[in-house]
């Protein structure tokens, strides 16, 4: 008959009926499909800022006369640096650039009032955390024009002809960690993070959901297996298998990329076991929590997406927003994208990265309790 | 048997489980001894399966206690999970492992001691030396279902729960899995069987039969049979449709079912009951033979659902 064999829009209109109900049923399905693109929206349009402003900088000086302090007023209206009061040693600055407090340091040498008035051009270093390239290139830019026409108003008199000229001091600017400023140097660590977060977090999130979708469950339930037991059966594999994709990244960002690594490999290795762990845990707890694979997919998503865009990885840190600073600084791939370019770009040891760690640690803890809580004996 | 009391493996009284304010298994009480093949009927969603998975610890009861192998169905379910074997209704084991890894596993997950001799050795009893390396996914239904009891008993469990094991199993299969059954059985095991196929029913040597969460039956297949208090005539000869047209309904009439070229009359009073056929074999004039028959389980199921059903209170909400 011409009506079974022809194209039917009773058909089509079956079928399309018939997915629109099953979606509307999968209800985190439809929370998502909601919730991902207001969760984009929110985030590309506030919190990112690819021109951060008031970044952290540090001062080291000796004198503190009307061009110094001229020099500071100038920084800190541009609003590109956000300086800390008072002046530090050389020590504790180069300390606050390897930990990341601080993102800039400026060192006025010793007399520096006294040349500039002599016309001597004295020079003024600017060390500049380089890590990111990107976050440190317009404040850097900047830079010449701010001084320019801060010390315009100290010069005055005989001395003006000398700020008028084209530069008053002698800049120099340090771009530490990277002085070439390649970006590869920020991305691959970066993608060291990103990737594990991806495939740790989906490896797992699968892993309960799959048992549950197949049947298996009920019966692994019913053998003596503890919760506790299936979970680290569950979830050291896929730590294995993590540290696996560690060693090709780590490899090829150096033969590929010429990524350096300043530090201590052994101290990589420990940070990224504690991340990996981190993150399998959390992947465990949302297959505690989906219903189906294809749930569990969907969390991972939408864990993976405000992870790539408020952990530092593709738009500087530093140019978010509070609040969603806040949010980057619960996320483990923020933690760990700070820890691995440190030691690979800066060379940071345990003591610098200390403020990375616990908060690794705690989430992981946070994390593991909540899938023991939420992993059921039963099948109530 | 020496000491009644040792000999009880299951004893449960007012089982009781509800999900979302519906009472899916209601007051139950269970007494299954050692050795035994207790049958558990009942139609689909009757609470069969809710009923097996609260014994083995799967699900908690909301009300009720009682004992497994001697230990307290409420509090020590991680030990009777080691002493009871488990067969899901549907086949439970990984697809994706072969054969030997999935007994393997097993194994393991037991702590049996001799692991690899255990595993060969049932691989061996299997008949599945051959295919041990193929993956469970591909076997027949008859052989998963095969491989799913020897991965359920093989940590020796003392009591083995079965859920509709033989679901979508073709007959040989499933009179070889009895055949395996009786055996085990022989050697002390006990078995909890669910089902929902009348001639399994009958290999049991107890039955008891669930209907909306309540057990309504329970005894051997002839006292289930003999309480129920059924008569049965068997009609023949070529016009039984107009007789089952004309019985349908009537007094002392209750079931009126075809099996094949016969027709079977049951009713709960044998009087009436010949009454009633008599008077239709008068009106099609003859050519048709009533005599008394057998009354199979079938019937008394039939009639057992349907007086649970009159009986099910209306804010249980099962339908049947």
């Amino acid at each position: 008959m011409n009506a079974t064999s022809a194209f039917s829009f009773s058909r089509v209109l079956a079928m399309m009926i018939k997915e629109f109900i099953q979606l509307k049923r999968d209800r985190m399905t439809f929370a998502m499909i909601l919730a991902i693109p207001v969760m984009q929206l929110v985030l590309f349009g506030y919190a990112i800022n690819t021109d951060p402003k008031r970044l952290p900088t540090l001062v080291t000086s000796t004198e503190n006369g009307p061009e110094v302090r001229a020099v500071i007023t100038a920084l800190a209206t541009s609003r590109y640096f956000a300086l800390q009061p008072g002046f530090v040693s050389e020590a504790e600055a180069s300390r606050a650039l390897v930990d990341g407090s601080a993102a800039y340091v400026i060192s006025i040498p010793p007399g520096f009032g006294r040349d500039l008035a002599r016309g001597l051009r004295p020079q003024l270093l600017i060390e500049a955390d380089a890590t990111d390239p990107s976050a440190s290139a317009n404040a850097l830019a900047a830079l010449p024009e701010i001084l320019a026409s801060a010390l315009s108003t100290v010069l005055t008199g005989p001395l003006a002809a000398e700020a008028a000229s084209a530069s008053p001091v002698d800049l120099v600017i340090h771009r530490r960690f990277n002085p070439e400023g390649v970006t590869a140097y920020n991305i691959v660590p970066g993608l060291l993070g990103t990737i594990l977060t991806m495939t740790t977090i989906l490896m797992t999130a699968l892993a309960l959901t799959r048992e549950r979708e197949r049947g298996t469950l009920e019966n692994l339930m019913a053998t003596p297996a503890t919760p506790l037991e299936i979970m680290i059966g569950k979830i050291v594999p896929y730590i294995g298998i993590g540290t696996v994709q560690v060693a090709i990244i780590i490899v090829c960002a150096r033969v590929l990329f010429a990524v350096p690594m300043q530090g201590s490999l052994m101290l990589l290795i420990g940070i990224t076991f504690l991340f990996i762990a981190a993150n399998v845990t959390l992947g465990y707890t949302f297959s505690t929590i989906a219903k189906t694979q294809m749930q569990a997919m969907q969390m991972t998503f939408f864990w993976f997406l405000p992870s790539i865009l408020l952990s530092g990885f593709m738009f500087p840190f530093r140019g978010m927003p509070d609040w969603a600073q806040t949010l980057g600084v619960v996320l483990p791939l923020t933690h760990y994208i700070r820890s691995v370019r440190g030691i690979m770009l800066k060379g940071s040891g345990p003591a610098d990265l200390v403020g990375e760690i616990w908060p690794l640690a705690a989430f992981w803890l946070a994390v593991g309790t909540i899938a023991l809580l939420r992993y059921r004996r039963t099948l109530d | 048997m020496t000491d009644t009391r040792d000999d009880t493996v299951i004893s449960i009284v007012g089982l009781t489980k509800r999900f979302n304010g519906r009472t899916v298994v209601d007051d139950v009480a269970l007494e299954v001894r050692r050795g035994e093949i207790v049958g558990f009927l009942g139609p689909n969603g009757s609470g069969k399966t809710t009923t097996i998975r609260m014994i083995c610890g799967l699900l908690k009861p909301d009300s009720g206690s009682g004992t497994c192998l001697g230990l307290d169905i409420l509090t020590q379910s991680t030990l009777i999970k080691r002493e009871v074997g488990y067969m899901t209704q549907r086949f439970s084991f990984y697809e994706d492992l072969t054969i030997r890894e999935n007994l393997d596993f097993v194994a393991r997950v037991y702590d049996l001691d001799d692991r690899q001799k255990r595993v060969a050795e049932t691989i061996a009893r299997l008949g599945l030396e051959r295919r041990r390396d193929q993956l469970a996914g591909s076997l027949s239904g008859g052989w998963k279902q095969r491989l799913a009891l020897a991965a359920s008993v093989m940590h020796q469990p003392k009591l083995l729960l079965l859920d509709e094991p033989t679901a979508g199993v073709d007959p040989q299969a499933r009179r070889e899995f009895w055949d395996e059954i009786h055996r085990l059985a022989a050697e002390g095991l006990t078995v909890l069987v669910s089902t929902h196929y009348m001639d399994e029913a009958e290999r049991c040597h107890r039955i008891v039969y669930i209907a909306y969460g309540r057990i309504v039956a329970r005894g051997t297949v002839a006292e289930v049979i003999d309480r129920s208090g059924l008569s049965t005539i068997v009609v023949s000869g070529a016009n039984v449709n107009r007789i089952a047209a004309l019985v349908r309904g009537r007094d002392g009439v209750e079931q009126v079912a075809p099996f094949g070229n016969d027709l079977h009359v049951v009713g709960p009073d044998a009087a009436l009951l010949k009454q009633a056929v008599d008077a239709a074999v008068a009106e099609v004039g003859g050519g048709v033979t009533a005599v008394p028959g057998a009354t199979g389980l079938e019937d008394v199921f039939i009639r057992l659902m349907q007086q649970a059903s009159v009986e099910d209170r209306a804010g249980n909400g099962r339908r049947p």
